[in-house]
């Protein structure tokens, strides 16, 4: 499924400027999204680019944690409905919470945190959840985590649903500010970006891909497994967890429901077509299924060719979206990019002075 | 009412629900016993026979006839779905099969969205699926008696099938060991399909018994009970008959009790507790109650 072996992706001669030039290039293009929200894009695809950004964190802090470690995640959904609700919560203005949340708990009533702090507490609960949950269900592999994440995730929905002065249960949740902004989204998307790219590199990040590709060698060379598969799983649940955070101060009025099976789907489904294991191949993903889906969705409600009207057909983008899905997991398991990177660098070699690659 | 008779009572709940979960969760472990596949897609299965029998009724089949003809439209649509996503995949990690059992789920929720439309439907109910037996002070739906008789019934069936034919023996030798079931000639191609088809017809019976249990049919009516049928089957170990049915009948008693046993405002809760307690036996005895295979833990 994957090459192992470190490679020299970027030549690392100290202060090259090509390195420099490289990061730029990707961040440059990435920043062209909110710069046209800003100017000129219609609300339609203002809309978009703020959700297509929400989901490159949540795929890339998956990534983070199942592309690198090879332990699947089916549970990351939960800790992003954690940081919708928990952030919501905290940053909601005290006399909003007497009328939407009137059962709070008088210490909850009483606090008003700005959106950051929200933000980052709300990171944290989530991390604090994967510690512990982790410590448990990390030893497992294979299809055994699958399952248990999976009822991580039906958990965390049973309890949004019944724990009512907190949720209001299975009804809306109203009452949120709408704190994001379209340069929030790509200030995280950067950060999770950065801290993806940075750990990948780290050693830290090496063990994490040796206990994926052989666990025994790895744990032959000293790699602790639990513990190289623990903190990355905190801090994907942090990432996550502040996309729903960021979600929520977006959508504003929002349900159980949105957490759930559907979304879950959506992200794995990126995840894979981009590739599992590459930072960049989550992005590529994450860019082409959010399009797509997009496209698909405008020709639901029914349109014509050649003067044929073709009826409506609710449902159908999810359907040729699951049927890609598997064609891309039958005829390319990797995805698209496997676990290699876009290596923006190749673009200034012939400008290189020798020492590059 | 008595402490016996409550007791009773509370059985009768445990029994006509697990019996449901263990129907359930018999076609998961058949195939994840042959395939190592989560099979996800097995709930929609229910989802299938139910539409299939309502479709059956609404042009004129009368109701002994459209039951069965529902199970076998369940069975083919096992085999099919076998066919075109599983079978390409065959041999692929885990985790991949799995997803793609993920996909089928969203193409056949969604293409029942598209044929019939969200919204539920109401199933017709015979009247005498309707009567409720009052015995001394204990109630029993009519409902709950065939679930349980009919479980009872399929599990005599499927214990004899699985013993004394060639097929089902085959069966046997492929959760096994597939390869070397395959070195002795066993053709694993028809092995696997029987297993589909076998455990997607259960699957169409305990949809049919849910669907008049509810009154209705929608199309993400399989959702929820391939979930509990999943922690049935991994309770009572997976890929193993005898575990689901365990597990099945466990569970059944494990909800029933969380139900009598939580106050009021705790007893909504008692769902999140049946996932931890699946996370629980994932991790303190991964092969199940009666599962025998080999523990992946680092």
């Amino acid at each position: 499924m994957a090459r192992s072996a470190p490679r020299p992706d970027l030549p690392v001669t100290g202060l090259d400027w090509r390195r420099y030039a490289a990061m730029a290039v990707p961040v440059g293009l990435l920043l062209l999204l909110p710069l046209y929200a800003d100017h000129g894009a219609s609300a339609y695809e203002h809309r978009v680019i703020v959700i297509l950004g929400i989901d490159i964190i949540l795929v890339l802090s998956l990534n983070l944690f199942s592309g690198f470690t090879g332990v699947f995640s089916l549970g990351h959904i939960g800790f992003m409905a954690l940081g919708a609700y928990t952030s919501a919560i905290l940053d909601m203005p005290v006399a909003s919470k007497a009328i939407n949340l009137p059962d709070l708990p008088a210490w909850l009533a009483r606090v008003e945190l700005g959106f950051l702090p929200a933000m980052l507490v709300a990171g944290l609960l989530a991390a604090a959840i994967a510690l512990v949950i982790g410590l448990a269900i990390l030893r497992l592999s294979g299809h055994y985590v699958a399952v248990a994440t999976l009822s991580f995730l039906v958990i965390v929905r049973v309890v949004l649903i019944n724990a009512t002065p907190f949720t209001r249960g299975s009804r809306t949740f109203f009452g949120t500010q709408d704190y994001t902004t379209v340069w929030w989204v790509y200030a995280w998307v950067l950060i999770t970006l950065y801290v993806a790219w940075r750990l990948l590199r780290s050693l830290y990040g090496r063990a994490m891909l040796a206990q994926r590709e052989d666990r025994i060698a790895a744990q032959g060379i000293g790699v602790q497994v639990l513990r190289t598969r623990l903190w990355p799983f905190a801090l994907s649940a942090f990432l996550t967890a502040v996309a729903g955070a960021l979600w929520a101060h977006y959508i504003v009025a929002f349900s159980p429901n949105a957490f759930y099976f559907t979304e879950t789907f959506a992200i794995i489904t990126m995840l894979v077509v981009g590739g599992m294991g590459s930072i960049s191949g989550s992005v590529v993903g994450t860019v082409l299924i959010v399009v797509l889906s997009e496209v698909l969705r405008n020709l639901e409600g029914g349109f014509a060719i050649c003067a044929v009207q073709i009826p409506p057909l609710y449902g159908l983008s999810q359907i040729l979206i699951a049927v890609a899905f598997i064609s891309v997991l039958i005829f390319r398991r990797e995805g698209l990019l496997g676990d290699r990177e876009i290596n923006f660098a190749r673009l200034f070699e012939r400008w290189g002075n020798g020492k590059g690659s | 009412m008595s402490l016996t008779e409550y007791g009773l009572q509370q059985l009768t709940n445990a029994l006509s629900i697990g019996s449901l979960y263990a129907l359930m969760a018999i076609g998961l472990a058949m195939v994840f016993g042959i395939l190592r596949l989560i099979n996800f897609a097995h709930g929609d299965l229910m989802m299938v026979g139910s539409y299939s029998a309502l479709g059956l009724i609404f042009i004129g089949l009368p109701y002994w006839a459209a039951i069965p003809a529902a199970v076998v439209v369940a069975a083919l649509a096992g085999i099919l779905m076998e066919r075109v996503a599983y079978r390409p995949i065959r041999g692929a990690p885990d985790v991949a099969m799995l997803l793609t059992s993920f996909a089928v789920t969203i193409i056949l929720e969604n293409g029942a969205v598209m044929l019939v439309g969200a919204r539920s439907r109401a199933f017709p109910i015979p009247d005498f699926l309707r009567t409720v037996y009052h015995l001394g002070n204990l109630t029993v739906a009519s409902v709950n008696v065939v679930a349980i008789i009919a479980t009872a019934v399929l599990l005599v069936l499927l214990t004899l099938f699985v013993t004394r034919t060639d097929i089902g023996i085959s069966m046997r030798a492929a959760a096994d060991d597939m390869m070397a079931a395959q070195l002795m000639g066993i053709p694993i191609n028809r092995v696997i399909a029987a297993a589909f088809a076998i455990g997607s017809g259960l699957a169409g019976v305990a949809g049919l018994l849910w669907t008049v249990k509810v009154g209705k049919v929608d199309p993400y009516m399989g959702f929820f009970p391939v979930l509990k049928a999943f922690v049935a089957a991994v309770i009572g170990g997976f890929g193993t008959i005898p575990g689901a049915v365990v597990g099945g009948f466990v569970l059944g008693f494990l909800e029933i009790t969380f139900q009598a046993l939580l106050p009021g405002e705790w007893s909504a809760y008692r769902d999140a507790l049946v996932f931890a307690i699946l996370i629980i036996v994932l991790l303190v005895r991964p092969n199940g109650i009666v599962g025998a295979r080999a523990r992946e833990e680092i």
